[in-house]
Order: structure tokens, then C-alpha cells, then sequence
């Protein structure tokens, strides 16, 4: 049903649909919205049998659910940013374990500094733990993932992160076609374990692996992750089928098939790079962009198709690996031709707002061969320059950073436009 | 002239696995060749593991009180580590070992789904050395217990990371010596602190049955499990096992090891419900806990070459805490 | 059915406590009812009440796709007239864009006359405050201001924002809120309709 909502409430509502038995949640910002909102459907008695559990940590969330998983119950739970790293642990442990549990992650930045804003930082952490990851581009692709998630991880005994860009999307009342419980119901089965914790056939879950077996038991993941590939299709098309959705592949490119220049990149920024594509497209530049829904695992083909003839690929990366650049770029130049150029705009940190502004003045620099391999896009340039070189002259530094923000503030919360 | 005492006269039948002597229902589950045997012969443990053979009882005696119905979860630790080496496993019941630290939370999901399954008849118990229950994994456990989840957690207390080469943790006991408290410099070995008394810290949850036993009373120790597995809710029980290795012990003395720990007053053995001491049970024969550190190694600079006491203001700290002991719990009974 | 010919941007500027987000929300809704595919979403400070807050909605004849904040509003919504002394508070602002301001005095008595002129702006104000304490008993003003929006942006009408409240709120307060905002409506319609009148004098 067609409904103006919050992506956090159109999440609750298909999570409960899907009809967990255990639905455990720790709060941390910007997840909040979601576990209160499946909490209250559980306490009224909307949502049935299912079990919401308050528990102490993040750590203790993801325990639970695997616990329930383990003994053959559909289990949820969501999170973000330090949440994820606390739990860091239990979530290797969950990928290693192949237990199908799904899980929201409201994508925001890791501290230090501490930050609640957007970016990629928290998934990007966990992005070798074993996990399905897949990213929403917008609300009604998020409310989608999470039903196909269920089906997913159940289908091919892996545990599936649903990452959402926190705030941006999480806290956006938007246009959602919410899918019935009937609906959801003809899409998703029961859940049937591949391994379960059962009196009448005991089995020993979380065996010490020993250096003569362990490599075989890696390879055996990496496996399950190169066919869960052709699952993820397999399922995206059924669901948009069945559902009357819209389908979310791997990937999903837009104009990119006579692009000279496309853009990738993961989640929400997605929506303004296709309108700043348009508006470059209308002034005949032959621009496109390609997002990608699955970053683990990792579609290689799928991108290298999408990518196609380009010559250049820029990576708008909200993610940073100090020291050496961007995350999702790395990954990204593995699937191109070596001839394709590549660059890396790292953008929104922390949740800095990138406008379309900034996006189309970077893609115009690419067009005419003016952009550098590493850029930090509105990057206050004459702020850090002050500052290194305060470091270096003085061997410390400033004693206030200037942030030059206005009286009130105003001025970060519209956003930076690009100097 | 010899000095004339009087003759005591003890049953050790009631002592041992089973006896002629007691009724077929009054013996041990361990004397019944149709118990579980729930980790079974094969596992990697060292001889004469305090540990293996807790766990042994424990579980045994939870399959008999719940007819079968079990689901057990493993923290890290010893346990986890020699009982299942892939491709092997010693567990003949169904068997979940996830992290150091959220064996508590774990079990917590599998009742908490068992119940959304109408499958409560299925119990649980969440298992986990002394590391895994008052250190690392003590933020989960207090979790489980606040949210009165039905789960029976077991602590299998030989009071150090033995798993890692025997280091400190928090139910280290004073002056043992271990691999990050070494008896070397002014105070050898574990420094006394004010301890951490985890059965207390249980008691203090509320919960409904709480209770302390050792690897020297099979008998105790089955008895408690299972009237525990008869409560629901969250219930707590802390074994004492010792570790040859970490002790310094010999691997055949391990159930003396752990009378002796009973019988000089340093490991009170007592049940508890809703934060109030209901039972205890007493000291046999009294001794000075000299006899009990003796046969450890972990204490062995507490003693000098020819036995005697090398330090012996140490010795007089660890008497008077089990003076305290025997004085707050009455473990001498009515005796005086 | 009203019609949004293009993309419209409001932007919300309140302090926390105020309901600012919820007024972002509300017009969203109003605009769904309306037919519009609709947008809202807060831009996070650190929230704490009485600190300044703003809150975006877009509201546009075919599906939003970007999700970047507004940086070139066509209406500012100002729901506390003390935030009028930053200079930022109209930034971005597009040329002939319309300001509407939650407080009794007239635009003239705002002292924006340069600005207003400058941008050739459009400015309206009521008194939604005084209107919520009349009506609701509370001095929240997000849905009362949004009954000046109706009458001043043809995109929502009343109706679809009266549906919006009574969605958004329990029974009691949306009865109240509604009848806040219908009075709201009326006076800013009888306020352009003596704009529209002296100008054509």
C-alpha cells in the first residue's frame, strides 16, 4: 500500500511482516526509530509471536539473535556505527557460523571523533566478517531488501547487513509502497535451518578448526558468497514479480550503457547523481552512473558489464581508510579493465551534505581530465593548510580549531556548498 | 603414652559414584549406565580435569531432570577447546559454542525462541570457566540475569585463564600464584584484593535459585542441578573444579583437592533464593587451610623446603577469610 | 486536485521543542494526500530544546530521488521569529522565493524591508502561536502555520492538510490543531486578497 512514512516505520512494518520470532535491540542513533517502532507493534499486539528483547548491549543483540537463529527461530536485530563495531566480534562469529540472521544497519560515521551523522564508515568495517551486504538507495528499496533479506539469508545460510543511510534515510518521510502481511507471506517461507540446535539429533555448533581444515572451511565461505551472487538476481527478480516492485539487482545502472564517464557508488547519493546525469546528459555530456545494491559479495562481473565501454569511473566514496583513500574504490578497480581510469571522491563524511552542485562541478573536472586520482570533495582547504602548517612550523596544533561555522551554526546544518 | 582420641567414623559410600548400600533411586546419575554420558569419552582434556569432570555431572544430571530436553551453550574456554576438535566432538547433546564473552546472551536467544516455538519444555543452560562467567563475559550475564531469562548458567570456577596459560581473572584467590601474578617480589602471587564474590553478585539479582558445590560431593552437586533445572528463570551455579595444571596439583588428588577447599571454609557450599541463603551445607571435619594449600603448587612459596610456613602472616590472612566464611555461613552447623 | 507544476522546496526553520520536523512531516503528508510525491527530512544538530532546528520538504509532480539537504528553497517557513537575526537564516533563498513567519506583527514591523525588496520576496505572517493557545491551549505552532501555507502556495489544499493532522495527531489535539489551522488559512487568504486588492490600486 502506497503511504507517506518514515523509513524507519516502513522497515519496521516489513521486518514484521516477515514474522520474526526474536527481535532483539540495543537504541543507538539513528536506529532508534526502527526497534521502537517494532517494539510497540510487538507490546500491542500487532505484531505476533515474536519476542522483542531488551537487551543490555549491542554485543548482547547479536547474541540473542544468534542464539534464536541457531534453535531454528527467525531472528532480527539493527544497529549503527560504534553499536556494530561492539558487536564486531559476534558478527565474524555469525558470518563464520552461517547463521541467516538480518539486520539493519543505519550507516553512520565511527568514532573518534564521535559522529551520528551518515556515512559508510560502520559497513565498510565489516565488510570482510562474512556477511551479505546489501544498500538501499532510497526508502522503498530499503523496505524491499529487508523482505528479500529474510528470503536470502534463509535460502543460502549466510546472515544479511541491510544498510540504510542513517538519518538521510532512516528519518526521511517519503513515498513507500508498503507490502502487505499477505504479500510478504506468499514471498517469504518459513524459515527451515540448515543447521539447528535440536534434542531429537544433537549437533555441535562452533568447533575449534585446526590449521589442516581451516583454509577449506574459508573456501567453502567464499563460495557460498560467489553463488549467493545468482541467488541475489534470482530473488530480486522474483520479488519484483511477485511484489509488483521495483527490481534491485546487483547493480543497478542508470545511462551507463554509452557513458564515457560513470559514477559509482553506494546508497542514498545515488538519487542525486541521477539528477545531476540528467542535467549533464541534457547538455550533451555522456555521463552515467551505476549503483551497486550488493557490495558483498562483491558483484566483479556484474559492475565490469555495467561499466562497459567507459573510459572513466569515478567512485564517490563515503568511506575512509586513512592512509591510503577510499574503501568502496579499491574494491571497485578490481572489476575494471586496466585501461579504464579511475578516481576516488571521498564525499559526506560524517555526514556532510553533498549537493548536486558539488557532484556536477567533480563530474565536470572529470569530463575534462582535471581530476585528481584522490579528491576530498568541499574539502576546506585553506582550514587544513593552516593547520598543517601550524604543525609544522609550531610542532603542535592550533589551540581552537576555527571552524568557522556562522553565530548559530546555520551554516553546517544547510549544508557546505562547494568553494 | 599415645594420646587417645576418639574414633570418627565416616560413610564414604555417600562420598562415592554409587553404593551397594543406598537405594537404587538415592544413587548418583552417574552411577546409571543409561545416563547420557553428555561428553563422552575422546576429548583432549588434560588427566585429572576438575572441569571435564563437573561438566560430566552437571550435564548428566540436567538431561535426567529434564527427560532429554537440553540445549547447551559453550563460552570459550577449556571446555569448548578440548571437546571439540574438528572434525571430532565429545557432545552427545545439542551443543552451541559462540564467543568468549555472550554464552549468557546466546542462551538467552535460544529460550527466548524456544518459547516463542511453544517449545519450553526444552530447557537450557548456558556453561563458562570462571573467565567467561566474573570477567569478559560478566556485562552479559548480568544481562541475562536482570531480564530473569530461562537459563541455568554454570560456572566451572578453577579460578584462572587456563586455557591461555593460566592468567589471572577475577576468582583468582589470594596469593595463587598464576602466570600474571607470579610469586615473585613483596607479595608473591595474586595480590588480596576485596575478591569478587560472583555466587553473591548472582544473589544480589534476585534470582531465584542460586547455589555453590564442588567436584567432591557428586551427590551435592547433582542434587543442586537438579533442583535448579525445577525452578524457571534465570538461576545461577558456581562449581569449584580444580586444574592440575593450573594448580599445580596431582591429576589423581582432584576431588580431594576440592574437599579440601570445602573443609577448611575457603569455598562455602550453600544454595540461595531470591537474594537469602536457604541451605548450607557443612564442614565434615574441620581443617586449617594450610591443608588445602599444600597440595598446590600455586601456593608452593607460601611453604618453605621442609614444609614449613614461609610466610606466615599470608597464612593468617587466608585463615581469617575462611574464619569469615565459616562464621557468616555457620558452615560448622550446630558444632562448635 | 491542486497541481505542483515543479519541484517546490520548503525549508523549516524553528527551535527544538517547537514541532519543526513534524511540520516538515505534516506537509509531506498533505502533499502525499494532494497527490504530490513528497519528501521531508530534518537536518541533525545537536537536538536539545530550544536550540535552532530545520527541516526540509520537497514536494514535486514526479518521484524525488536526491536526498540532498535544500540549498536553494523556494518557501522558508520560520516558526520562530527570534531566529531572525542570523543572516543565514535566508541563505540560498531563491529570487521571488516566499518567507512565511510565525508572529503577529505585520511583514513591514519585521524590519526585512531591504532584503525583501533585494529578492523581491514574498513575505507573509500570522500569529500561529497566539492561534495554538487559542485553540489547542499549547503555544506549538507547526500545523497552525501550515494553514498559512495552504493559503499562501497553491500545492496543498486545506483539506489535504487538515486530513495530514488528523493522521498525524490523536483525536483531541488534531481537532484542535485543525480548527487552529482553518483560522490560520483564513487570515493569510484575507491577507493576500488585501495585498492582491492595493496592488491593484
Amino acid at each position: 500500500m502506497l503511504r507517506q512514512i518514515e523509513g524507519s516505520r516502513a522497515v519496521a512494518e516489513a521486518v514484521a511482516a516477515c514474522r520474526p520470532g526474536v527481535v532483539c535491540a540495543y537504541p543507538i542513533t539513528p536506529q532508534t526509530h526502527i526497534v521502537e517502532a517494532i517494539g510497540a507493534m510487538t507490546k500491542s499486539g500487532q505484531l505476533t509471536g515474536c519476542r522483542f528483547v531488551n537487551v543490555e548491549s549491542e554485543f548482547a543483540a547479536i547474541s540473542v539473535a544468534m542464539g534464536a537463529s541457531a534453535v531454528g527461530t527467525r531472528a532480527y536485530t539493527a544497529t549503527a556505527s560504534q553499536g556494530l563495531l561492539f558487536m564486531l566480534e559476534a558478527v565474524y562469529n555469525a558470518g563464520g557460523l552461517g547463521l541467516p540472521i538480518v539486520m539493519t544497519v543505519a550507516n553512520r560515521a565511527i568514532g573518534a571523533p564521535i559522529n551520528i551523522w551518515n556515512d559508510h564508515s560502520d559497513a565498510m568495517a565489516a565488510r570482510d566478517a562474512g556477511w551479505i551486504q546489501l544498500f538501499a538507495e532510497n526508502n522503498q528499496q530499503a523496505t524491499d531488501l529487508h523482505i528479500q533479506a529474510f528470503r536470502l539469508a534463509e535460502e543460502v545460510s549466510l546472515p544479511v547487513m541491510v544498510c540504510m543511510d542513517g538519518f538521510v534515510l532512516t528519518h526521511a518521510v517519503e513515498r513507500v509502497d508498503v507490502p502487505s502481511q499477505d504479500e510478504v507471506d506468499a514471498f517469504l517461507p518459513p524459515f527451515t535451518p540448515r543447521q539447528v540446535l535440536d534434542p531429537h539429533l544433537p549437533t555441535s555448533i562452533g568447533a575449534l578448526v585446526g590449521p589442516e581444515a581451516f583454509e577449506e572451511v574459508r573456501y567453502l565461505a567464499h563460495a557460498r558468497h560467489l553463488h549467493a551472487l545468482n541467488t541475489i538476481e534470482r530473488i530480486g527478480v522474483e520479488y519484483a514479480e511477485v511484489m509488483h516492485r521495483p527490481f534491485c539487482g546487483l547493480v543497478s545502472p542508470y545511462h551507463s550503457g554509452d557513458a564515457e564517464l560513470v559514477v559509482v557508488a553506494l546508497g542514498s547519493v545515488l538519487g542525486a547523481v541521477k539528477d545531476v546525469v540528467d542535467e549533464l546528459r541534457s547538455g550533451g555530456a555522456k555521463v552515467g552512473v551505476v549503483g551497486i545494491t550488493a557490495f558483498r559479495p562483491f558483484p566483479l562481473e556484474a559492475l565490469h558489464r555495467a561499466v562497459g565501454n567507459a573510459s572513466q569511473v569515478v567512485v564517490i566514496d563515503r568511506a575512509l581508510s586513512a592512509g591510503l583513500g577510499g574503501i568502496l574504490s579499491s574494491d571497485v578497480a578490481m572489476a575494471l579493465d586496466r585501461r579504464t581510469s579511475i578516481a576516488t571522491v571521498i564525499a559526506g563524511l560524517g555526514g556532510r551534505a553533498i549537493t548536486e552542485h558539488s557532484i556536477e562541478s567533480v563530474l565536470r573536472d572529470a569530463l575534462v581530465g582535471r581530476l585528481e586520482p584522490l579528491r576530498f570533495l568541499d574539502l576546506d582547504h585553506a582550514k587544513v593548510q593552516q593547520e598543517l602548517a601550524h604543525l609544522e612550523n609550531e610542532g603542535c596544533s592550533l589551540p581552537t580549531p576555527d571552524t568557522g561555522l556562522g553565530a548559530t551554526g546555520l551554516t553546517k546544518l544547510v549544508g557546505r556548498v562547494g568553494t | 603414652m599415645t594420646e587417645r582420641r576418639p574414633a570418627r567414623f565416616y560413610q564414604v559410600g555417600s562420598f562415592a559414584a554409587g553404593n551397594r548400600l543406598v537405594s537404587l533411586a538415592e544413587r548418583t546419575v552417574q552411577a546409571d549406565p543409561s545416563r547420557t554420558n553428555s561428553i563422552t569419552s575422546g576429548h583432549r582434556a588434560c588427566q585429572g580435569c576438575g572441569e571435564a569432570l563437573g561438566a560430566r555431572c552437571v550435564l548428566d544430571a540436567a538431561m535426567r531432570a529434564t527427560d532429554g530436553n537440553l540445549i547447551v551453550v559453550n563460552a570459550t574456554g577449556c571446555l569448548e577447546v578440548f571437546s571439540t576438535p574438528y572434525p571430532e566432538s565429545s557432545w552427545r547433546i545439542p551443543w552451541m559454542h559462540s564467543l568468549f564473552a555472550n554464552a549468557a546472551s546466546v542462551a538467552s536467544g535460544v529460550a527466548t525462541a524456544l518459547e516463542v516455538q511453544g517449545r519450553e519444555q526444552i530447557r537450557v543452560i548456558a556453561q563458562a570457566g570462571d573467565g567467561g562467567t566474573v570477567d569478559i563475559g560478566f556485562g552479559a550475564l548480568s544481562g541475562m540475569f536482570e531480564r530473569d531469562d530461562d537459563v541455568l548458567f554454570v560456572c566451572y570456577d578453577n579460578q584462572a585463564y587456563m586455557n591461555t596459560g593460566v592468567q589471572r581473572s577475577a576468582a583468582t584467590p589470594p596469593a595463587a600464584r598464576t602466570a600474571t601474578t607470579e610469586a615473585i617480589g613483596l607479595h608473591p602471587g595474586n595480590p588480596f584484593g576485596q575478591g569478587k564474590d560472583m555466587p553473591r553478585l548472582a544473589m544480589a539479582h534476585g534470582l531465584g535459585y542460586v547455589a555453590t558445590a564442588t567436584v567432591a560431593d557428586l551427590h551435592d552437586l547433582e542434587d543442586k542441578v537438579i533442583r535448579a533445572m525445577g525452578f524457571r528463570g534465570a538461576r545461577y551455579l558456581h562449581v569449584l573444579v580444580p586444574c592440575p595444571l593450573g594448580w599445580a596439583t596431582e591429576p589423581s588428588a582432584t576431588i580431594e583437592v576440592a574437599r579440601r577447599a570445602k573443609e577448611c571454609g575457603l569455598f562455602p557450599v550453600f544454595e540461595a533464593e531470591r537474594g537469602r541463603v536457604t541451605s548450607v551445607s557443612w564442614i565434615r571435619h574441620l581443617i586449617p587451610v594450610e591443608e588445602y594449600l599444600r597440595l598446590q603448587g600455586r601456593y608452593g612459596h607460601l611453604f618453605d623446603a621442609d614444609g614449613r610456613a614461609a610466610q606466615p602472616e599470608v597464612l593468617e590472612r587466608l585463615q581469617a577469610l575462611a574464619d569469615a566464611n565459616i562464621a557468616a555461613y555457620g558452615l560448622l552447623g550446630d558444632r562448635p | 486536485m491542486l497541481s505542483v507544476p515543479q519541484q517546490l522546496q520548503v525549508r523549516f526553520h524553528g527551535r527544538g521543542g517547537q514541532g519543526v520536523v513534524t511540520g516538515a512531516e505534516l506537509l509531506a503528508m498533505a502533499s502525499f494526500r494532494e497527490g504530490h510525491y513528497a519528501q521531508a527530512f530534518p537536518a541533525f544538530g545537536s537536538e536539545r530544546a530550544g536550540a535552532p532546528v530545520t527541516a526540509f520538504c520537497r514536494i514535486a509532480p514526479r518521484p524525488i530521488r536526491t536526498h540532498s539537504p535544500i540549498v536553494e528553497p523556494d518557501v522558508l517557513i520560520i516558526q520562530d521569529v527570534t531566529l531572525l537575526h542570523d543572516l543565514n537564516l535566508f541563505a540560498g533563498l531563491v529570487h521571488r522565493g516566499s518567507v512565511l513567519i510565525n508572529t503577529p506583527r505585520s511583514p513591514d514591523e519585521l524590519g526585512l524591508q531591504e532584503r525583501i525588496e533585494a529578492s523581491e520576496l514574498r513575505v507573509v505572517t500570522v500569529g500561529a502561536t497566539e492561534l495554538a493557545l487559542a485553540h489547542v491551549g499549547r503555544p506549538v505552532p507547526n500545523a497552525v502555520l501550515l494553514g498559512g501555507f495552504a493559503a499562501m502556495e497553491p500545492v496543498v489544499s486545506l483539506d489535504a492538510l487538515l486530513y495530514a493532522i488528523a493522521e498525524k495527531f490523536p483525536p483531541v489535539l488534531a481537532k484542535t490543531n485543525c480548527a487552529a489551522a482553518v483560522e490560520a488559512f483564513r487570515f493569510v487568504t484575507a491577507q493576500s486578497k488585501e495585498h492582491c486588492d492595493a496592488a491593484a490600486d
